[in-house]
């Protein structure tokens, strides 16, 4: 019988930890199992390193299963804006110091931006992160998931963890997106389609002409966002845009990494890219979706262009477009925040950051602050921000009074040059 | 089989992490730190009002949003005896599993208990309610075990051969 993308991909796995192990497990994993996956790279980011630490001396494990494995990354308190964040990077560096971990990010950028531009995933992988929106290294093809610092000490000691093998939801999408329609759109259709729980427990699959001819820099704000419908992982098979990214060939295993055409999908959900059009979830939930057009003229006080979802090279060069030779409203803020240090380079380097900072945005270092609420560009009550992050829960970018409506880069864009949302 | 009487607070859909422990928080030195803040975007009096054994019932995807192991620590910390909901999100499930938190799903209770009325919760079997029994199915075996051993590190400590901690 054939196996859907996250079945072959633990398969894969199972059998090469077979092989290092002599542990037999499943021949063939299929939905619903409950297997025990090696894992090949996890990733610790500042605000829970001090919880990771804590909980792995307690379990008393005398050694990091694979330092070389681990990746530490300081980016949801950097820079520190509070005096308790420093304790975070104390903690990050003596545990690094003390197992033998070299791959500490310090003032590099976003995790997951810096997990997938770094090349410490690739296709095949599986990986763990202390972030919700590990999910986003399905992009290239990696079974990666969001767990909490507990599990992830458990990983440090034994370099493996029990998964229930995901049902999987097939999502199809042929055809040509529309101008001015981005893949932030049909994750946030897609999330409105499914409701905010619609793939608890569930593996996303993408397929389809629009999903092969997409970028993987577009895929990857796909994958980010899957968790916001509950999803477990979201999957691309990977292909040459893959490889290119990954700068790596695609082996004989690699290019078998795909669903088989018969195998079973608990749902699926087909799109013509021709349907889509700009849609923005509204306050206060991730899936009430609405078209653009149908929330302009809302009246804006700031607009947010960056985070895990939104803030790579293309993204910043789309809202570039829209704001080239123009100024924004004169009654809101722009803020910019590129997902690393090496695409704020790019985009420098280009000319991108003049061309927003002359239309009017203030550009800030890469990091999470901004998209958590935790430092810079606090909003307060009564207030409205169009922003490209993943995430408009109450209370997550200010006040509990602040309304947070999710967008593309574009519509982000358009939101600013008028200080009222406007379809592109 | 372990029965309890609860005084019950009533939660809607899609309670996030966000609400159950908002970012801001997350830095502070200690889990005991954080527990008054919890659900303060929502009701800022709920963490002060809570009292031992107390149980949380709640709609859809309660925990849904960050991987955050603070949300069901904070619970735990202000000793909520169990939270009960329609469905939990998976992180939050995982995590509140691996701190020996008791996760409870059923379908139909939320509509019919309000706030402040006392249930009678039997685990594994169901839960009583105004006169009504509300069936509760049971957890995969290897979920049953690290909550018995009091959580994930109680579990890796036994691996270990250390005594559990107290």
């Amino acid at each position: 019988m054939g196996q859907t993308l996250i079945e072959k991909l633990v398969t894969r796995n199972i059998q090469r930890h077979e092989e290092q192990t002599g542990i037999h497990s499943v021949t063939a994993a299929k939905a619903g199992d409950i297997v025990t996956v090696s894992v090949d790279r996890v990733m610790i980011h500042d605000i829970f390193i001090p919880f990771v630490a804590e909980k792995f001396e307690e379990m008393g494990f005398p050694k990091i299963w694979n330092p070389d494995k681990v990746v530490l990354i300081y980016d949801h308190l950097v820079p520190a804006s509070q005096q308790d964040d420093v304790r975070h990077f104390k903690i990050g560096d003596a545990f690094a110091a003390k197992y033998g971990m070299k791959n500490v990010h310090r003032s590099d950028g976003i995790c997951h931006q810096l997990m997938t531009e770094a090349g410490y995933v690739k296709p095949g992988d599986v990986v763990f992160g202390t972030d919700s929106h590990t999910t986003t290294y399905g992009c290239v093809g990696a079974f990666s998931s969001g767990i909490g610092y507990t599990e992830m000490a458990s990983i440090l000691g034994t370099g493996s963890m029990w998964i229930k093998v995901p049902e999987t939801i097939q999502v199809k999408i042929e055809g040509v997106l529309p101008a001015q329609v981005t893949s932030k759109d049909i994750i946030l259709t897609l999330i409105g389609d499914l409701g905010a729980d619609g793939a608890t427990y569930k593996a996303l699959e993408f397929s389809g002409s629009t999903i092969e001819n997409m970028t993987v820099a577009s895929r990857m704000t796909m994958s980010n966002m899957a968790v916001e419908a509950g999803a477990k992982c979201a999957l691309f098979t990977p292909d040459e845009k893959t490889a290119d990214y990954c700068q790596i060939s695609l082996t004989e295993q690699e290019t078998a990494l795909k669903g088989d055409t018969d195998a079973t999908y608990c749902q699926t959900i087909t799109y013509k890219a021709e349907d889509f059009v700009p849609v923005m979830a509204c306050p206060s939930q991730v899936d009430l979706i609405k078209p653009v057009s149908q929330l302009a003229g809302t009246k804006i006080d700031q607009v947010f262009i960056g985070s895990c979802t939104n803030g790579r090279y293309e993204d910043l060069e789309a809202a570039a477009q829209v704001l080239q030779g123009k100024t924004i409203s004169p009654f809101v803020k722009l803020i910019v925040t590129p997902a690393s240090r090496q695409i704020f380079t790019e985009a420098a380097q280009s000319g991108i950051i003049k061309t927003l900072t002359a239309a009017g945005a203030i550009v800030t270092h890469p990091g999470c602050g901004l998209c958590c609420g935790r430092a810079g560009g606090i909003l307060s009550d009564g207030e409205r921000v169009v922003a490209t992050n993943n995430r408009n829960f109450l209370g997550r970018m200010g006040t509990s009074k602040v309304e947070i409506y999710l967008a593309s880069p574009v519509s982000a864009a358009m939101a600013a040059l008028k200080g009222e949302i406007t379809p592109p | 089989m372990e029965t309890f009487k609860s005084k019950v607070w009533v939660l809607g859909d899609d309670i996030d992490t966000d609400i159950i422990i908002p970012t801001d928080y997350l830095a502070l030195k200690t889990i005991g730190d954080m527990k008054k803040y919890a659900f303060s975007p929502l009701r800022p009096e709920l963490a002060g009002q809570i009292q031992p054994g107390d149980v949380i019932v709640a709609g859809k995807n309660f925990g849904c949003g960050s991987s955050r192991e603070q949300a069901p620590e904070i619970i735990k910390a202000l000793q909520v005896r169990c939270v009960i909901a329609k469905s939990f999100a998976r992180i939050f499930f995982r995590n509140a599993i691996n701190n020996g938190l008791l996760l409870i799903e059923t379908p139909d209770l939320t509509e019919q208990v309000e706030e402040g009325q006392e249930i009678e919760v039997c685990v594994n079997h169901c839960i009583k309610c105004n006169g009504k029994e509300y069936p509760i199915a049971s957890l995969p075996q290897n979920l049953v075990d690290i909550i018995q051993a009091g959580g994930l590190v109680q579990a890796m400590r036994k691996r270990n051969g250390l005594e559990p901690l107290e």
